[in-house]
């Protein structure tokens, strides 16, 4: 098939405008599946009559107006087979709102009730994540199945599961107010963090880099912060910018993952540096601190540094310090003693690490920082067998094959 | 609409005034507030009784269906607008400061 620029318009419609449209739908049916359809239907026509009378100067507009008769078109299809006298009043009232003229206002950008229904606590946060990528970002099942290295059908469920809990248990469409805000934002950000994170650092796969789902999530982190200006919403995109600045350097050419002390740092991108840093600069000055701009804050550090040696690690020790005041975990802890590692001693670091090694038993990074640390303090034995613990644990190749080769560097060195 | 608010806690085996008096002034809440439905606490697990019918042939058992950490001790019917008013509500229970609530709405028929 020949792509008219009938196509690329409605093309860029899609990509641009089918999160917003959607958000609209939903608030106006409160139903995930009958939107999706009418958005469907209204995409199909719009692929037709588009290339017969050319795109529309307003195409999120067409859609929407098309896609609200289409969903009333449906609606009227299922009622006059009940014949429900309260669907009949519902349905009148829809069609006298249909005005022609809508088409050339603006859409209502409504994707922050989307959003906030999609992340809300009650959905386990990988339905939260489906749902988001399915609905915001307008990602097809199939291609979340393929992201997530899940079955089709399995990620088709875990999505319908989700749209029937919204509607079964009345979570509302709506942006929570008061403090319930900031609880529940809390539960977007992790959303979208978990998307960016799944991209940065594939859990599984061959490829320790899927920029799909890193872009996705910056995407999402740009239109939240838009609606919602909020310093932690701009810490997360800090973040997660600051992040992908160093994709490049990441991995080799046969995509083997890179520590960032070994990166070639040309290779990172220094107008998102940029972005990030202004960003995260506008947030710090508000004075209202939380974990995503502390963390952004300890991205910038090792952003400034022009290798691993003349990095800031007494700055960034500071900063997991905080950050475990705010979020106390062991992951934090551990890093933190990397971070001491080098602005103190291998030593400290290391006891430090042993704090938490048995709550991190499970965890491939510890085992990976530990044999680091161990090394660093002459104990090879310790650290060879720290490096075997890390592989057997690691699902990702690509990770492997790097321990791998620290594992090999080891008996070398002894 | 309604949500059923089931509360699970460890089975102490004593009722100490202090709670009770905590559910009193919750349910008079939730009926100040018109979520009151109905609501009741049960008797400990070791009252339970298992019962199955398989092939016409009735079975029972002695105790509670499941044996868990917690056991269900107690419910409310709420009648609230949508998940979030009845987590909310829920949020108010006593046991939820020991135990688990699980809130699910009621299927309306």
């Amino acid at each position: 098939m020949q792509f008219t620029t009938e196509d690329e318009a409605l093309a860029r419609v899609y990509q641009e405008d089918a999160g917003g449209v959607l958000a609209v739908l939903i608030g106006q049916f409160r139903d995930f599946d009958l939107a999706e359809d009418a958005l469907q239907d209204a995409i199909s026509e719009a692929l037709l009559g588009w290339r017969r009378d050319g795109p529309p100067d307003n195409g999120a507009g067409w859609i929407l107006t098309v896609a609200r008769r289409r969903a009333i078109d449906r609606i009227r299809r299922s009622v006059t087979a009940r014949d429900d006298a309260n669907q009949r009043e519902v349905l009148s009232r829809l069609e006298d709102n249909d005005d022609e003229a809508e088409a050339d206002q603006p859409i209502p950008d409504e994707r922050l009730r989307l959003i906030f229904t999609c992340c809300h606590p009650a959905l386990a946060p990988e339905a939260q994540v489906a749902l988001t990528l399915r609905t915001l970002c307008g990602l097809s099942t199939n291609e979340i199945a393929r992201a997530y290295l899940v079955a089709e059908a399995t990620m088709g469920q875990r999505i319908s599961r989700a749209k029937k809990k919204i509607s079964a248990t009345a979570i509302p469409y709506e942006v929570p107010a008061g403090n319930e805000l900031e609880v529940r934002l809390v539960s977007v950000l992790d959303c979208i963090y978990l998307i960016f994170n799944e991209g940065f650092s594939a859990t599984a796969g061959d490829r320790p880099v899927r920029a799909d789902l890193c872009l996705e999530g910056i995407r999402l982190g740009r239109i939240l912060y838009k609606l919602m200006p909020h310093p932690e919403v701009g810490g997360l995109l800090s973040l997660m910018i600051l992040h992908d600045s160093r994709r490049d350097a990441r991995t080799d050419e046969d995509g083997t993952y890179i520590p960032i002390a070994d990166h070639n740092r040309n290779l990172w991108d220094q107008n998102k540096i940029d972005e990030g840093t202004n960003l995260l600069l506008t947030c710090l000055g508000q004075s209202r601190p939380g974990p995503f701009q502390i963390q952004a804050a300890i991205s910038a550090v090792h952003a400034e540094a022009k290798d691993a040696v003349e990095t800031d690690w007494a700055q960034i020790a500071g900063l997991y310090g905080a950050l475990a005041q705010m979020t106390p975990s062991p992951v934090v802890t551990l890093n933190r003693a990397v971070a001491i590692s080098h602005a103190e001693t291998p030593e400290a670091g290391l006891a430090l690490a042993d704090t938490v090694a048995d709550e991190l038993q499970a965890y491939q990074p510890f085992h990976a920082a530990h044999a680091n640390l161990l090394k660093r303090c002459g104990q090879s034995n310790a650290a060879a067998n720290a490096y075997r613990r890390a592989i057997a644990l690691s699902t990702n190749s690509s990770e492997q094959e790097f321990l791998e080769h620290r594992l090999a560097e080891l008996s070398t060195q002894t | 609409m309604q949500f059923m608010a089931l509360i699970y806690n460890k089975e102490t085996g004593n009722h100490d005034p202090e709670t009770f008096q905590a559910y009193g002034k919750f349910t008079q809440d939730m009926i100040a507030q018109g979520h009151f439905k109905s609501g009741d606490a049960l008797q400990p697990t070791a009252t339970a009784t298992c019962l199955t019918i398989r092939d016409g042939k009735t079975s029972l058992k002695d105790g509670p269906f499941s044996e868990t950490k917690e056991q269900l001790g107690g419910y409310y019917i709420l009648e609230c607008e949508n998940l979030d008013e009845a987590i909310a509500c829920a949020a108010q229970i006593p046991g939820a400061k020991t135990g688990t609530i699980e809130v699910r709405p009621v299927l309306a028929l």
